[in-house]
């Protein structure tokens, strides 16, 4: 039997479970918000089309608005300054290999729960291959937060002082990306990097170093918890936007156990 | 003495909803001019320009020296009765749902005689203040009041056809996140409205009055102009029970075409201002026209709150006075659909607000408070167009005098 | 002193005809014309094409004008008129019929007034009645003539301390008139508690203040009295007419109407007074009208109608037969015939063929017209003396 058919009977069979890791696109799915000069992320939108009326009797559809970057959703290189001259830096110019890969979840539930502002530290990192073994090169590296439960007010946790959610710290980002070739980051927020990562250095570090090294993001992902640290196989392919920064896409992981 | 309204039971179920009928619709030409003046709650009269005659009912030419040069202008609203009745009987549909119903002979101190409503606190032959106001049908009629305030005057149940009073009615605020949207709900629930509800948009984004309305008891329900869904799911629970429904959604940036490179936030300013109105009238719209002659909160008026400056752009914020430009071109066409039905659609035309986007422009503007204020009394008067605030009125002076040196005056080119 | 005016020598009145009304109609105002047209054309013994003159009032007509009735009706007159005068029709057209026989412009002139009454057709005229009703008369209760007379039925009691009695008093007579008319719409007697008590349409207007509207029509012949001779039909004179229009416009409210600006002319033509009347037909669609018709055209001072009718009796065998048909507020509202029954009933009177109604030796009559509610008031008056042959 060949990897695919093995791949396929496992599937089958149940042996082999997929795992939708993405948030329903929904009008009222939070998204990142900027300061109101700032041009602003587009909110999911949808209108009827027809609905088997008089505008078009035996069909139903929709006519649908959003970002590139709302609800769940991949980043490309070229979303951020620091990845504009990578080449492949555009969704449709990434080689479709790149979208699927192995992935490693990195389980910041309890320490996110204790503190919102938490920021993934390279301990926590070694802690975890301590446990796990080493992070494969070319590997997805998720960061489960727990955050994707939040409802309404709580997701963004936005105060006066801007949003408070758990992210990666720029140190934790370079030893990913530097040292372990990792060839994405995700999280459960709104963004890849933390809700007080402007006050980081560099700045949304997360973003600065992935996409600067040609490396991608994915926001907003849930059911983390259904993944195991290792073993299962991502698939993120975003919409072939021609030029496109990035896409909200469906994001799916194949998890090997009943 | 006028009856205070008592606050109406709930709503038999098993009982049909009127069809709203109107009164007599048809006017002259020439008498629109009256119903221009009562749709800003002016009382005007044609008088001649060559003999200075004050004419009524309205005409093409002078019945003193036939010139044809008569203006419409602001006269003395007092005068004295001179006969009355009550009309107990009518082939009128609307009328025969209403008897009894006083009417009477008003010479006025202006002039002429006029047949008038005749509000039920006017002594028999008793001074009176005439009110122009727009009845059901959207036109001009002319009201006999009291001289002075008597006790629950607003209560007349022939002026109460002739208003929007807020009282006992509820009232939707389409946008809870809107700054203005506290002083409205206090204005409105210190005019007697018996329930508020706003629509909230993005629940999941704090914004900082959110506990002053509910302090207010606003009912907040998710509703984000810009989402159909939304607007038809809060329509769905609560089209039934708006009896105002008050637009003060709004989006805006500064900027005119060029200062913007882009049309992102036009879109947006669109999104909201003007489809975000025709979204609540599509949602809300048939409901409320199916309601306006359901009793004491029956379904009376829709109010848009717009900038004076949809009139005339100033570049300064070029592309959202476009917006609202098309929101008050709009906003006719709503005004026409409904008059079927007999609902009023009141735009609140403003000068700059004290609100962020117009913080760098120099006084006068218009706080919160006052604009809420311009609504409940437009409300109160039935009125179609207010210009709230010094600007507005500036600007609308101007705009009636030559629209075209308007444009040039607020575009550039003069000292 | 303006020109004096010329008298109306030499021309006659005859073939008076009531189509008999009826409540509510399926046909339509051609119908009754043309049945009217047909009942005074037979009563002379002509033939539609004798008449080179015709004259016709209605409401219902449209979109019709009388030029269409022409050719509707098979006729080829020399002359034609319309009259849109209402309750004034009756008098205008026999003016402007008699002058026309006078210059020689017709021979002989009918004058048709005729509406029909169907289901709606009330409220759809009352409608489009006229501009300033329709701009500020109609949208205050919508009450139509009702309203507008229940106003100076409000401000003359007011004035002149009339009560609900002295309207009374007159509806009353005429209902009883009208018991003696087989063609009157009201059959039932009235009394002054059933008038005092009736249910309220415009205070201080009630049921029976006010007329029924039914379908219905009018005619008469206007021809040389030499023709009338020649046919051997009986014929009343024409011994002064008057007409007036939009008088007294600073009146604040009307208590008075264009009479009082001509009537003098009118008795010094007619070469009588009003004590000379052996009966008199008003304009009654509500009784104050009617007092004031009594007032302006002499028969008392202003304000003193309440006064002189009590002392009289109104009925046919009284002292001043008054509405000796029932008038319309017994005999029923034909629309613009309306503006005719007085004058068709006079010339039946003065000429001796108004059977149960007739008033003994009845020579001399006063017909008044009043028409039109433009805005607050009626517009047109007029006035006739007719006197036997």
């Amino acid at each position: 039997m060949s990897a695919l058919d093995t791949l396929a009977a496992a599937l089958a069979s149940g042996q082999v479970r997929v795992v939708d890791l993405t948030h329903t696109l929904d009008p009222d799915f939070p998204v990142i918000i900027l300061p109101p000069e700032f041009g602003q992320c587009a909110r999911f939108r949808m209108e009827e089309i027809s609905a088997y009326d008089h505008r078009g009797p035996a069909w139903k559809w929709h006519n649908i608005s959003m970002s590139e970057h709302t609800g769940t959703h991949f980043d490309a290189p070229s979303h951020w300054v620091s990845g504009r001259d990578v080449a492949l830096g555009a969704v449709d110019e990434i080689p479709p290999e790149r979208f699927i890969g192995p992935v490693c979840v990195i389980d910041c539930a309890a320490e996110a729960t204790e503190d919102e502002d938490f920021l993934l530290q390279p301990a926590h990192i070694a802690a975890w291959e301590a446990t796990h073994g080493r992070i494969p090169a070319g590997a997805w590296v998720l960061m489960r937060t727990d955050w994707s439960k939040r409802r309404g007010a709580a997701y963004l946790n936005m105060r006066e002082d801007g949003p408070h959610s758990p992210g990666p710290s720029p140190e934790a980002v370079r030893l990913l990306v530097e040292d372990r070739d990792i060839i994405g980051f995700g999280t459960e927020t709104v963004g890849t990097d933390a809700g007080q990562a402007a006050h980081l250095s560099p700045p949304y570090p997360a973003h600065y170093i992935l996409h600067g090294a040609g490396r991608y993001g994915l926001q907003c992902l849930a059911n983390l918890d259904q993944l195991p640290p290792t073993g299962a196989v991502l698939m993120a392919a975003p919409l072939k936007i021609k030029g496109g920064t990035g896409s909200p896409l469906r994001v799916l992981a194949m998890v090997e156990g009943a | 003495m006028t009856d205070a309204l008592r606050p109406p039971p709930k709503k038999d179920p098993q009982k049909r909803t009127v069809t709203p009928t109107l009164p007599p619709t048809m006017r002259s030409r020439a008498a629109l001019g009256l119903s221009a003046a009562a749709a800003e709650g002016r009382f005007a009269l044609q008088s001649c320009a060559e003999c200075g005659a004050v004419q009524y009912p309205p005409r093409d030419a002078c019945s003193r020296c036939l010139s044809t040069g008569l203006r419409w202008r602001d006269v003395d609203p007092g005068g004295t009765l001179l006969a009355e009745t009550t009309i107990h009987t009518t082939v009128d549909v609307y009328f025969r749902e209403r008897m009894p119903w006083r009417t009477g002979s008003v010479q006025l101190d202006a002039g002429p005689v006029v047949i008038a409503h005749v509000h039920g606190d006017v002594t028999t032959r008793g001074r009176v203040r005439m009110w122009n106001l727009l009845d059901r049908a959207g036109q001009a009629v002319l009201v006999a009041m009291p001289e002075g305030r008597t006790p629950h005057m607003e209560d007349d149940p022939q002026l109460r056809e002739m208003t929007a009073d807020p009282k006992h009615r509820r009232i939707l605020i389409a946008d809870a996140r809107n700054p203005n949207a506290p002083a409205l709900a206090r204005a409105l629930k210190d005019a007697g409205a018996a329930m508020l509800i706003a629509g909230e948009a993005e629940g999941w984004r704090p914004y900082p009055h959110r506990d002053a309305l509910a302090a207010l008891g606003v009912d907040l329900q998710p509703m984000d102009v810009t989402d159909t869904a939304s607007v038809k799911k809060l329509a769905g629970e609560y089209g039934g029970k708006t009896d105002i429904l008050i637009n003060n959604a709004r989006f805006m940036r500064p900027g005119g075409v060029l200062a913007r490179g882009d049309t992102a936030f036009a879109r947006d300013e669109i999104e909201v201002n003007y489809l975000g109105l025709m979204r609540l009238a599509q949602a809300f719209g048939p409901g409320m026209c199916a309601r306006a002659q359901d009793g004491v909160n029956s379904a009376a008026a829709w109010v848009n709150i717009l900038t004076v400056e949809a009139l005339s752009n100033d570049p300064a914020y070029g592309c959202f006075n476009a917006s609202n430009a098309a929101a008050l071109s709009l906003s006719q066409s709503l005004r026409a659909e409904f008059r079927g039905a007999g609902l009023r659609v009141m735009n609140v035309l403003t000068g700059p607000t004290e609100d962020d986007w117009y913080q760098p422009l120099p006084p006068p503007k218009v706080g919160h408070a006052a604009l809420a204020r311009s609504v409940v009394e437009g409300l109160q008067r039935g009125l179609e167009d207010v210009y709230c605030g010094d600007v507005a009125k500036d600007l609308v002076e101007r705009f009636r005098r030559d629209p075209k040196v308007l444009e040039r005056e607020r575009t550039g080119g003069t000292a | 002193m303006a020109r004096r005016r010329q008298g109306y020598d030499g021309v006659v009145l005859t073939a008076p005809v009531t189509v008999p009304y009826q409540r509510y109609s399926i046909d339509t105002a051609h119908f009754w014309i043309a049945r009217a047209l047909r009942a005074t054309l037979d009563a002379a013994g002509l033939k539609p094409l004798d008449i080179d003159g015709f004259s016709v009032a209605s409401f219902t007509l449209f979109p019709d004008t009388p030029v269409g009735l022409t050719q509707h009706l098979g006729l080829c007159p020399r002359w034609l008129d319309t009259i849109p005068m209402g309750g004034a029709s009756g008098v205008v057209a026999l003016r402007r019929a008699a002058s026309a026989v006078q210059a020689g412009d017709a021979d002989i002139v009918a004058c048709v007034a005729g509406d029909t009454n169907q289901i709606d057709s009330f409220r759809k005229l009352l409608s489009s009645f006229s501009r300033f009703a329709m701009d500020a008369s109609y949208p205050y209760g919508f009450g139509g003539p009702s309203a507008n007379f229940a106003l100076l039925t409000d401000r003359y009691m007011t004035e002149f301390n009339a009560t609900r009695e002295d309207f009374g008093r007159l509806c009353v007579a005429q209902r009883a008139n009208a018991l003696r008319n087989p063609h009157a719409v009201m059959k039932k007697p009235l009394t002054m508690e059933d008038y005092l008590t009736a249910r309220p349409i415009a205070d201080p207007i009630a049921l029976f203040d006010c007329v029924m509207p039914v379908a219905g029509a009018e005619a008469f012949l206007v021809m040389t009295e030499d023709e009338a001779l020649r046919r051997n039909l009986p014929f009343a004179r024409i011994a002064g007419a008057i007409e007036r229009h939009n008088a007294h416009v600073d009146d604040p409210i009307q208590l008075r109407g264009g009479w009082t600006m001509d009537r003098d002319e009118l008795w010094d033509m007619a070469a009588c007074a009003p004590g000379d009347m052996d009966l008199i037909q008003t304009y009654d669609d509500y009784p104050v009208i009617s007092l004031m018709q009594i007032e302006d055209l002499g028969f008392c001072d202003k304000g003193a109608a309440p006064d002189f009718l009590r002392d009289r009796d109104l009925t046919i065998d009284g002292d001043f037969p008054h509405n000796t048909s029932g008038g319309q507020l017994s005999a029923g509202q034909a629309g613009a015939a309306g503006g005719f029954i007085g004058l068709v009933e006079a010339i039946r009177q003065v000429t001796g063929q108004a059977g149960p109604t007739q008033v003994k030796g009845a020579r001399r009559a006063l017909v008044s017209g009043f028409g039109m509610i433009n805005y607050d008031r009626g517009l047109c008056t007029g006035a006739a003396v007719l006197e036997a042959a």
